[in-house]
């Protein structure tokens, strides 16, 4: 027996004797992990971390049982030193579903049980601030619950019978006019409606809050950066109250870009997927592309032929560094360099760019991997321009952009000693990828719990040690060229054949059963959940985006710092709006 | 901190920019509004300034780049329009957006569907343009286009019907030569396999045949 299954064992021992009769495994056709009770929950989750060594909660998420009656919440934890992930799940009857929250044990389930009580209307009980993240208040219902219709309703999934064989063309909106289909709560009418005292602040522009007990007579202001505000990439929101210059406290608000892509996904097809995720992160279409595939493979228990599965690291390597290019350009404008650094670093990035259209058919919106393996080989010429690219052309101009930046003074005074995470708390915020990664945490699922054939390069994983927004910009450097050597071997060994695995089919009949496939995408874990029911359609989808959870810990970097430098600090996070709102 | 670090970076700023004068003047007229002029811009090797003057200059597509699908017909020698479509509905099935309407044929005599679409509706308001109707189209019936400058005044304009969805077969094989020539080789294969199979089968019933008049014939003896 292996060292580690002999771990696992011994885990399960540990869990089962603690706690016998409130964890049970779960012993679902196709499912893993333990079934905790409710009540037992907070003891359980706190043995996991200060005994069994999982400090780290990467996603919680809810499940909507309805023919059943339950609803469930999944939790995936990970020990930070890596190995494979501990899943552990509540159920509670779905008419009341009060859950406690794990907020006080793992800080980084903050937002995401913000989002489960938002999607699906599951409370947790002791969080502090439980309210909806990405809908609006005075939105009617859940709208990842099953029985939620959404204004557009026309059938539970895709296809639609309108289409084919009597296929009369109609406009959605013809058949359910605007103005007509929004729907609220009882007794809530936008015009009269007044945030109460919890939500004031967010709703009202420019606000005043009293300095309690001081001296001197000064008040405190609230200023909102954004939603349309060139510091906020996108259209997301910081309310800052600030005192003088300095910020003593700030909540992101955001949801403006919400879709409600979960729900979109649950009545897509699992092939009609593949496109919808490349509208997640659309700076690294590849890597979330490669996330949902990893999943639904996992169910499907296909394996992709070696070309494909080289193609695919090729393919990721490469979004990983015109993301991370990208990103320090968008950091440098942020600091107020004027677009100079962000063009050159873009030249890089269209190169790429290029590569993608040639072999995927779209810059940005790739829709390239399938189940299996991905949808067109290389041809010739471009695998050409990827080998200059990786041997010649990348490593130059990465020289060139380290020259250019790293030791300006500008960049170091403004990036040295601002919005510090220190390791503890970039673990306990569930901080991913490089932010985690620049706080001294060596963790990188590559390396962790490696998938695909990243086992097999020689890759160092990047850390760096001061979690301060200077190493959030050293880290991508350092990426860039990590990934450079991936390609680089990737390039030399890449064999010849067949790309897909078997004859690729429209529909899939997918197993039962759960699956949460993981990859290590530009801006930090990407993960995706899937729960199928042996149906063509997902019975539930659900994307781990690392975006939206590494904005938890966006306050507790941002107090005590000026107002300016906000705006540097969620630079150096690095999100795409598209996949912190969904 | 003694501010060399920010010349050391504007020597990089000022590098670009003499090389951008270098290379214009090597290269003179032939840099700029020339098809040889914008390849060179999207190489590797270029020096300096890398834009491309869009809409004077236009960069050209890969081969692979989608946009938009259009129907493919072929043309008869007698200038007929052949529609390769045969409405099986897997487009419309595999569609995510599900912005493609068919509208299948019936025989108005028998009241049987009929392999061709009576009209079919693309609405590129909602095509995402991921190609997956072109993927999965088992008679290459479909195929995504390469033209990009869609922008209208008018949205109404923008629900493609069965005529201006159509583009003969000689469009698709000039956009799209390597896919193009692929499929042509792959059905001529398939219909060598199925004439060589027509054949054995034709042969095997005549030696069948003959055995069995061989036997009759004993029969009668
Ligand atoms: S375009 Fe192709 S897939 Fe669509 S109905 Fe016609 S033949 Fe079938
Ligand atoms: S390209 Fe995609 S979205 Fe557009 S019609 Fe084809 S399948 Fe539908």
């Amino acid at each position: 027996m292996s060292e580690q299954t002999v771990m696992i064992q011994n885990e399960e021992e540990v869990l089962l004797s603690r706690f016998p009769e409130v964890v049970k495994k779960d012993e679902r056709k196709g499912y893993e992990g333990y079934i905790v009770e409710a009540k037992a929950l907070k003891d359980f989750a706190t043995t996991l971390r200060d005994e069994l060594g999982y400090d780290y909660l990467s996603s919680v998420t809810g499940v909507d049982y309805l023919p059943e009656g339950k609803m469930e919440v999944v939790y995936h934890a990970y020990k930070t030193t890596g190995g494979p992930a501990l899943v552990f799940k509540v159920q509670v009857p779905r008419e009341n579903p009060v859950v406690p929250s794990l907020v006080p044990i793992y800080p980084g389930a903050d937002f995401q049980e913000r989002e489960a009580w938002d999607l699906l209307g599951i409370k947790f009980e002791g969080h502090p601030n439980l309210k909806r993240i990405l809908m609006w208040e005075g939105f009617h219902g859940h709208p990842l619950r099953k029985d939620w219709r959404e204004p557009f309703y026309e059938a539970e999934h895709k296809p639609y019978k309108s289409r084919f064989p009597n296929g009369e063309f109609f406009r959605a909106e013809d058949r359910n006019p605007f103005g007509k289909n929004v729907d609220y709560p009882a007794g809530f009418d936008p015009e009269t409606w007044t945030p109460d005292n919890s939500n004031a602040l967010i709703y009202e522009g420019l606000g005043r809050v009293e300095k309690a007990g001081d001296d001197l007579p000064t008040e405190q202001i609230v200023v909102n950066l954004g939603p349309q505000h060139p510091s906020t990439h996108g259209v997301f929101r910081m309310v800052v109250t600030l005192d003088g210059e300095t910020i003593v406290d700030l909540e992101p608000v955001m949801g403006y870009l919400h879709r409600n892509h979960e729900k979109i996904g649950e009545r897509n097809t699992w092939l009609m997927n593949m496109p919808f995720t490349d509208r997640l992160d659309y700076l690294a279409p590849m890597s979330n592309n490669f996330g949902y595939a990893l999943a639904v493979e996992k169910l499907l228990g296909v394996k992709p032929p070696e070309r494909a599965e080289y193609i695919r690291v090729i393919m990721a390597e490469l979004t990983r560094i015109q993301n991370h290019i990208f990103a320090i350009g968008m950091f440098l404008n942020d600091m107020g360099a004027y677009f100079t650094p962000s063009l050159y670093a873009i030249e890089e990035r269209e190169l790429i760019l290029d590569i993608f259209e040639a072999v995927a058919g779209s810059r940005m919106m790739v829709n390239y991997f399938r189940f299996g393996g991905v949808a067109r080989d290389i041809p010739e010429d471009v695998m050409a321009k990827i080998r200059d690219l990786a041997f010649e052309r990348l490593p130059r101009r990465i020289d060139e952009l380290d020259r250019y930046l790293t030791n300006s003074e500008i960049v170091r005074i403004r990036g040295e000693g601002v919005g510090v995470l220190t390791p503890e708390q970039a673990i306990a915020y569930s901080a991913a990828g490089p932010v985690l990664r620049a706080s001294g945490v060596p963790y990188d699922v590559r390396r962790a719990d490696p998938y695909s054939i990243y086992d097999r390069f020689d890759f160092d994983v990047a850390v760096r040690y001061h979690g301060d927004v200077y190493d959030r910009y050293l880290i991508r450097m350092d990426e860039v060229r990590q990934s450079i050597r991936i390609i680089q071997q990737a390039l030399d060994q890449i064999p010849e054949g067949p790309i897909v695995a078997g004859k690729q089919q429209y529909q899939h009949r997918v197993p039962a059963g759960e699956a949460y496939g993981r990859v290590e995408g530009p801006k930090g874990e990407l993960g995706f959940y899937v729960v199928s029911t042996g149906k063509t359609n997902p019975w539930r989808y659900h994307v781990r985006a690392p975006s939206f959870i590494n904005l938890t810990a966006l306050a507790e970097m941002c107090k005590g710092h000026k107002v300016a430098d906000a705006v540097i600090i969620l630079g150096s996070i690095d999100i795409v709006l598209g996949e912190t709102d969904r | 901190m003694d501010g060399s670090g920010i010349l050391k970076g504007l020597g990089v700023t000022l590098k670009r920019l003499i090389d951008t004068y270098v290379d214009d003047f090597k290269r003179g007229k032939s840099r700029y509004y020339t098809q040889e002029g914008i390849e060179y811009r999207r190489s590797a090797e270029v020096k300096g300034i890398f834009t491309v003057q869009y809409p004077e200059e236009k960069l050209p597509v890969p081969e692979e780049f989608r946009f938009v699908p259009f129907l493919v017909y072929e043309e008869t020698p007698e200038g007929e329009q052949k529609i390769r479509c045969t409405s099986c509905g897997i487009c419309t099935k595999v569609c995510p957006a599900q912005c493609i309407w068919i509208e299948r044929t019936t025989d108005p005599k028998t009241g049987r569907p009929r392999p061709e679409p009576a009209d079919f509706h693309i609405d590129i308001d909602l095509c995402m343009n991921c190609g997956l109707c072109a993927e999965y189209c088992p008679f290459d019936a479909i195929k995504m286009d390469h033209v990009y400058e869609l922008a209208t005044y008018d949205r109404s304009n923008n629900v493609l019907d069965l005529q201006r969805l159509l583009k003969p077969v000689s469009y698709y094989a000039e956009i799209r030569p390597n896919n193009y020539q692929r499929e042509e080789e792959a059905r001529r294969k398939a219909e060598e396999a199925k004439r060589k199979a027509a054949e054995a089968r034709a042969k095997a019933k005549a030696a069948r045949e003959a055995a069995k008049a061989k036997k009759q014939e004993a029969k009668k003896e």
